[in-house]
């Protein structure tokens, strides 16, 4: 048997990636504390150059390498700049919050690194290995991030409930792998997409439902959604911040590269269960949202809801269906990244706005941040002209055009309801008094951030064309 | 020499651009933003006035057409125009929100440029959602004015203001949705000239559709559009918004927003949905009767004057929505369309006469809560001993209201009950039963408000109408008598407009 060199450029953004890890890492080790700051531009470098190489590395043709385990295609060059994008977000906004709560360690630069260098594998897997690869490597690092508030008793417990859950997770969508590469033979998704017309259905049926089960988990959607609140509200926001963005672009990646690229043939068998899924989660998402009053769990169920719509559109079945599930996904996670910034902003050493009441009268401590805020919970309401508005109508669009009319009118009903939740969070900053009158103290960069990210929830809102045409294009 | 300029575009542009600059001006109460927002809607009115002297009325079609591709993945456009139905309804919205800008000069001190921004913005959304020919963008239009509108009521209302402003939301944003789907829907059976899918509301006027199709198509327009109007009886959100409402909030959601309504039912579910339309104008009549007698009984015994104002709008809406949908029974009864005319002609300038009338009446509440801060008529009595020139203009308004000949009130529901007259007399002798109703209120409101011996201290030391209040009574009071005495000019714009609308929704779709 003879080795024949892969081709290592259509990986060059990870191996990249990789390397300024493990360099980042071990000058971490030399830096102290008072020099922390070194890291933390090294890590926003590496992204940016990441995201950079990823740009370069387009190509309009899909191409696989090592052994067809690695694909690169226009979606996963698109999702990848995107995640970049989005945890070079994450990154300044966590940064004063994790000063001020003595966590400011390179870890989490590191690990949140290491997170996105599994992100990038999943969104370009073509192998059931490369899959669990990529989903391992970003799991186990959201574990430790979680977990990095050593004496904070929510953080452990939430790590904890994350890690078990997680892992039983990972171990069922495994067990789906193996029962398909039983009967296909074949790890690769190409190959198993083509076995899969004279594969046994029964046993194929099973592997795919186990399947579903580990990407719903990943994704949170009902009834696989039981960690999300209690993770989303135990964790330190900076960390929330992070495992509630981009890991989702993630997730809807790992969904198409498993159910599409490697069991297309059983379309009629996954559109049925995530059909279910997606209602489920939508009204479900939706409707306990509304008792919430902390808003980091009112966030983790408006993520659910969220995900019931990017699962429509994989719902639709079509390629423009997957565009708009990808546009969406990447809608949600500029959307989340924002609304987790806000409550940044608003937090300060020794105090979490993690209520809703904390953002009460915040017109009157600052009209502009007020109106971001507005912005962004309209555009998770799906308001026009705001950017969440055109998630939604791409999403719907496709659902009636593939004939499910009766669950886009369940979508909006569920929207409706979904409203209301939003509306209070604007009415505590436009119509109530503040109950905390101190100004807002935030450096500059996060201020910076979070009005661009605010603005261009407005200006894609208004000009959403050259986002969406992306989006489909990468399918067609 | 306007020729070459997007006029429509600044008329949509101007006033939301120069909301944001008010908005820069900073939040406290300061002149400059007044002065800013009063010059943002003088050059806005100035700037629509040639849409009306530079219209043709003797075409059907869209004028001032301005058409740029927007979202081409959905073929989008940027697509808007005006005719002889919503040119009117533009020029109503630039004049009031004049009149609404120096309303809340004095009034507003709490935030004020935000206040002046929302309404600017709010200005500029509403004539878009007017102007609007791409179905997609007025959609966009219309929920986005929700949020200056969701955001005026909670901030500058009353003590229940919250559940309001919530309410309200909540009603027009589920009315909506399924509008949404229903256009949706459309888009992907509808083609343009191209053989490409489109939004085109002229496109989706040709679209033909099988009944069953038409009727939930017409039952979700029914929804969005009856909520907005609003109807009987999913209109419970309108006096509880009117209530904790500021004056000039009041006055835009009476005298435009619900006029949004009425324009809906005319460019979207008449032309688009005839068959169904022609199948279910039993249920609008049945509702617009309702609307007209139930909530006439039920603004008699209001004791809040803007819960009696407000109830007395959906009443007089109901006259609108009742002009629209005579037309069938009209031809089954006469075995000619021309009636028909009459019905919606009546119903349009039923919209902009309501359009003046409402504002004025809202105003003349605002003019009495600003003195006394209350709002319930047990409060008054006497006022005109004290305030004899605003009770002049009180009792004008509420002759207006009353449907006074001489006044626009009189005129559109003159013109809906005489084609009432053509479809079934028992119609008529109902939509009449109003203008004894409507006298009622009015009038037994006014008696208890304006005239009388002076009831308390507060009445007692009561002063007139200041200059900048005047100012806009006595523009108001121009354009009632205006449109009461002459109103062949405004009749005149729409003409064609409706003609054709007739001869287009006489034919059916179903193929």
């Amino acid at each position: 048997m003879n080795f024949v060199t892969p081709d290592f450029m259509p990986a060059m953004p990870e191996i990249f990636l990789l390397s300024m890890v493990c360099v980042i890492m071990i000058i971490d080790l030399f830096l102290k504390d008072e020099s922390r700051g070194a890291t933390y531009v090294l890590s926003l470098i590496a992204l940016i150059a990441t995201a950079f190489l990823s740009f370069s590395n387009f190509s309009t043709e899909s191409i696989t390498t090592f052994n067809g385990s690695f694909i690169l295609d226009p979606m996963a060059t698109i999702l990848k700049i995107a995640i970049c994008i989005i945890v070079v977000g994450v990154f300044i906004y966590a940064k004063d919050y994790l000063k001020d709560r003595n966590m400011y360690k390179g870890e989490y630069f590191t690990l949140g690194l290491f997170g996105v260098l599994g992100m990038m594998v999943m969104v370009s897997a073509g192998n059931f290995l490369t899959v669990y690869l990529g989903l391992e490597l970003l799991s186990l690092s959201m574990y430790a991030m979680i977990a990095m508030q050593r004496d904070s008793i929510v953080a452990s417990e939430a790590a904890m409930k994350y890690f078990i859950l997680g892992a039983i997770a990972s171990g069922i969508l495994l067990y789906g792998m193996s029962m398909v590469y039983g009967v296909t033979g074949s790890l690769d998704l190409a190959t198993i997409n083509k076995a899969v017309s004279g594969a046994d259905r029964v046993v194929m049926s099973f592997g795919l439902v186990f399947i579903i089960l580990g990407v719903a988990f990943k994704l949170g959607a009902v009834p696989f959604h039981m960690w999300m609140p209690d993770v989303y509200h135990g964790s330190p926001t900076s960390v929330t911040l992070y495992i509630a963005s981009a890991p989702k672009i993630a997730a809807f990646a790992m969904m198409y590269r498993l159910l599409v690229d490697g069991l297309a043939g059983m379309q009629a068998d996954w559109q049925m269960i995530l059909i279910i899924l997606s209602v489920l989660s939508m009204v479900f998402g939706n409707i306990v949202a509304i008792a919430q009053t902390n808003i980091k769990r009112m966030l983790a169920y408006s993520t659910i809801s969220h995900v019931g719509f990017i699962i429509m559109g994989v719902v639709a079945g079509t390629q423009a269906g997957y565009g708009a599930a990808m546009f969406y996904a990447i809608v949600y996670a500029i959307m989340s990244v924002a609304g987790f910034g806000m409550i940044i902003l608003l937090s300060r050493a020794g105090f979490e706005a993690e209520n809703i009441e904390d953002f009460r009268g915040l017109n009157q401590r600052s009209p502009w941040f007020a109106f971001v805020m507005m912005a962004i919970m309209f555009s998770m309401a799906g308001v026009p002209p705001f950017l969440g508005f055109w998630a939604k109508i791409a999403v719907l669009q496709e659902a009636i055009n593939s004939g499910f009319l009766w669950l886009a009118i369940v979508g909006v009903m569920a929207s409706v309801i979904g409203a209301f939740y939003y509306l209070r969070v604007i009415k505590a900053v436009y119509f109530d008094k503040p109950t905390d009158e101190t100004p807002i103290q935030a450096s500059m960069d996060i201020r910076l951030t979070l009005s661009l990210n605010g603005m261009a929830i407005l200006a894609f809102g208004l000009y959403p064309t050259a986002l969406i045409t992306l989006c489909i294009s990468a399918f067609a | 020499m306007f020729s070459n300029l997007p006029l429509l575009s600044l008329v949509i542009w101007t006033p939301i651009i120069g909301g944001m600059l008010v908005l820069a001006t900073g939040s406290k109460n300061n002149i400059e933003a007044k002065v800013l927002s009063l010059l943002v809607s003088l050059v806005t009115l100035v700037l629509s006035i040639p849409l009306w002297t530079q219209f043709d009325v003797s075409l059907a079609s869209m004028q001032f057409e301005e058409l740029i591709p927007w979202i081409s993945s959905f073929h989008i456009n940027y697509h808007i125009g005006i005719d002889g139905i919503s040119m009117p309804l533009i020029l109503l919205t630039t004049f009031i929100t004049v009149i609404v800008i120096i309303a809340g000069w004095k009034v507003i001190t709490y935030k004020t440029a935000q206040y002046m921004a929302a309404f600017l913005i709010l200005e500029g959304l509403m004539i878009g959602a007017f102007a609007s020919v791409d179905a997609m963008l007025f959609y966009v239009f219309w929920e986005a004015l929700l949020i200056p509108m969701f955001v005026i009521i909670g901030i500058w209302g009353g003590p229940n203001r919250v559940y309001a402003t919530i309410k309200f939301f909540l009603y027009t944003f589920l009315g909506s949705v399924l509008m949404l789907i229903s256009l949706l829907y459309m888009y992907m059976h509808a083609v343009d000239v191209n053989g490409v899918g489109t939004f085109n509301i002229q496109d989706l006027h040709k679209l033909p559709l099988s009944l069953n199709a038409q009727i939930l198509i017409f039952l979700s327009f029914l929804l969005a559009f009856a909520v907005k109007v609003p109807m009987w009886p999913v209109h419970t959100w309108l006096p509880d918004a009117h209530v904790e409402a500021p004056t000039g909030g009041s006055v835009i959601l009476a005298a435009i927003m619900l006029k949004l309504g009425g324009y809906g039912f005319v460019r979207f579910s008449l032309p688009i949905t005839p068959d169904a339309s022609m199948t279910l104008d039993w249920l609008v009549i049945l509702l617009s009767l309702i609307a007209i007698v139930y909530i006439g009984f039920v603004a008699l015994v209001q004791a809040d004057m803007k819960k009696l104002i407000a109830y007395s709008s959906i009443s007089h809406m109901g006259f609108v929505t009742l002009g629209f949908f005579l037309l069938w029974k009209i031809t089954d009864n006469t075995g000619s369309a021309s009636g028909a005319v009459l019905g919606l002609e009546g119903g349009m300038v039923q919209m902009i006469s309501h359009g003046f009338i409402s504002a004025a009446m809202f105003l003349s509440v605002g003019v009495l809560y600003d003195r006394m801060h209350s709002r319930m008529i047990k409060d008054y009595g006497g006022v005109v001993n004290t305030m004899p020139a605003f009770a002049t203009f009180a009792v004008f308004f509420a002759m207006a209201n009353a449907g006074l000949p001489g006044t626009s009130g009189f005129v559109g529901e003159f013109m809906v009950i005489m084609a009432a007259f053509k479809a079934n007399f028992w119609y008529a002798f109902l939509a009449a039963i109003t203008l004894i109703l409507g006298a009622a209120y009015t009038l037994w409101m006014i008696k208890r408000v304006v005239f009388g011996p002076i009831v308390n201290e507060q009445v007692e030391h009561l002063d007139d109408m200041s200059g900048r209040e005047f100012f806009m009574m006595l523009l108001l009071a121009f354009a009632v008598l205006i449109i009461g005495l002459y109103p062949a000019p405004l009749l005149e714009v729409m003409h064609a407009s409706i003609d054709n609308l007739v001869a287009h929704i006489s034919i059916s779709k179903i193929q």
